[in-house]
């Protein structure tokens, strides 16, 4: 298949989906099926667990670091208008290194290139925090995956690896999250696996993490080998998850069981 | 903040498997030093406690026993004559009695409390108060504790 | 320092009854918890927490707790203040390894 073709068949593919999202609205969030008292907590600020973390990322914000002695804010100015709408299109594609890119990828290129800073460490309280302050300034917006045809072989890889069975147990993300999504595993719902919430406080964390986490942890639930931190099959699999849940609002920060 | 590393031991491995049933194993298991009533009675310093005037809110049913939502409130006027003193909670099968006490003064004008609890399992737990008079009021609640089945060890 | 959230009503009505609630980032960690490799993880939990409304050289103690390890990480907390009149309220909390912070806020009615 050539470019034009191939650039052609992903917009009609990404307009399709878009086109069933605005029909009807069936896809529910990890949200819609806690119960009331986890609710509550993702509902109130000021309970909400998770504006710890995007208070300290506000004055990460605000703060200057690196040799060139800039905060986010010398180049941004206030995130609440500039980073409005930045959260609901990433992954995206970054021309200079010719990949795409999530969020904590572009704060951490901003850091190195802009701050010329050292880029926070995965999963790290900082990282987390400032995604976080970014990721809410999204809050209410719906996910908006960008139609980049540079995106769509990756994208393909991530639909591959979502349907691809691995580990001992022998189950893909689509088993679970698309065959089974409702029923209940234990005691738990089997959630539709929508990204619409990160980073997130998880109770069972009791803390603050991200998307990855997660991958990590159904990764090794099903006994596969989970990838590292910021691997491009990760990145992959955000964008094919992102494109799934396009459409839905953002609820970032958010609280789950 | 450390990142978080996969070590599977075996038996880590059974447990997840068999999910809800094995969750128990893992946990250290604790002689209970007293009972809900002891750690009660210690409270009320031998005193009676009646049941009454004091409202214990939280779910029946909780999916998660690591933040449990609980509001306990006590019919008072709070004036400088009339006023709790003291509101505490315990619960039966945590490994300690104990989960918050607290003091109050007239001038909070409620008396009422809200914080977040851990369960481990489900279980009795009762909100206790103490009137400046030195009588004792109590509500106990039942609770369900079930729990998710992919856990990170 | 540990990230601290206090919220207020702003501006409540004279003599009006306000709820107060804290949050404060903290691991709690039981002293009853094994790590990976089974070995108990030593207890670091906030013990105590107080608010203290001060006018002038006059300082009440509205509300304190005594917290166990049963209280949730990032503890939680919300009580209530007869909002009388202006002044300042002084949020303390202190625990194990040394743990103290101290936080204020401004009570203006109207």
């Amino acid at each position: 298949m050539n470019g034009y073709v191939k650039n052609v068949v992903a917009t009609i593919a990404l307009g399709t989906i878009l086109l069933n999202v605005h029909a009807a609205e069936k896809r529910k969030s990890g949200y819609d099926i806690m119960s009331p008292s986890t609710q509550a907590l993702q509902n109130d600020d000021s309970q909400n667990p998770a504006m710890l973390w995007v208070k300290d990322g506000e004055a990460l914000w605000n703060r200057a670091a690196g040799e060139a002695k800039k905060s986010c804010a010398t180049c941004h100015s206030g995130a609440v208008k500039s980073m409005r709408g930045v959260a609901a299109r990433y992954p995206a594609f970054e021309p200079k290194s010719k990949r795409p890119i999530n969020l904590q990828q572009r704060i951490n290129l901003c850091q190195k290139n802009y701050q010329r800073a050292e880029p926070f460490s995965a999963e790290s309280s900082e990282l987390l925090s400032i995604e976080s302050y970014v990721a809410m300034q999204s809050r209410g917006l719906p996910i908006a995956p960008p139609r980049d045809a540079r995106l769509t072989a990756s994208r393909e890889r991530g639909q591959q690896f979502f349907q691809q069975r691995i580990g001992q147990l022998d189950l893909s993300c689509a088993d679970c999250h698309d065959n089974h999504a409702g029923k209940k595993l234990g005691s738990a719902t089997i959630p539709e696996a929508h990204p619409t919430a990160y980073p997130l406080y998880r109770l069972e964390w009791q803390s603050v993490g991200s998307l990855q986490r997660r991958l990590r942890n159904c990764m090794s639930g099903v006994r596969a080998e989970p990838y590292t931190f910021g691997a491009q099959e990760f990145i992959e699999l955000e964008l094919y998850m992102t494109l799934r849940a396009a459409g839905m609002r953002i609820e970032t920060p958010g609280v789950r069981p | 903040m450390k990142m978080y590393e996969y070590r599977f031991r075996r038996r880590q491995l059974l447990v997840s498997s068999v999910g809800l049933i094995g969750y128990a194993i893992v946990r250290p298991v604790f002689s209970a030093p007293v009972t809900l009533d002891a750690a009660l009675a210690e409270f009320s310093r031998g005193g009676k406690v009646t049941t009454g005037k004091v409202k214990f809110e939280i779910a029946e049913l909780i999916d998660n026993g690591n933040a449990v939502p609980i509001t306990v409130s006590v019919d008072s006027p709070m004036t400088e004559a009339n006023h709790v003193v003291a509101i505490a909670v315990f619960n039966e099968k945590n490994p300690q009695r104990e989960m918050i006490k607290t003091k109050l003064s007239p001038l909070a004008g409620r008396a009422q409390l809200s914080t977040r609890i851990r369960l481990a399992t489900s279980q009795k737990l009762t909100a206790i108060a103490e009137m400046n008079d030195g009588s004792f009021f109590s509500h106990t609640v039942e609770v369900v504790v079930t729990l998710a089945a992919c856990i990170e060890e | 320092m540990a990230r601290a959230l206090i919220t207020i009503p702003p501006n409540p009505k004279r003599n009006s009854i306000i709820e107060i609630r804290v949050l404060i980032q903290h691991p709690m960690e039981t002293g009853l918890r094994p790590d990976a490799e089974g070995k108990v993880q030593p207890r670091n939990i906030i013990r105590r927490f107080e608010c203290r409304f001060i006018v002038g050289d006059k300082s009440d103690l509205i509300f304190s707790a005594e917290l166990f390890p049963a209280i949730s990480a990032n503890p939680y907390i919300a009580f209530h203040l007869r909002a009388t009149q202006n002044g300042t309220l002084n949020f303390q909390w202190t625990g194990d390894n040394g743990f103290a912070q101290t936080e204020t806020a401004a009570l203006v009615v109207v």
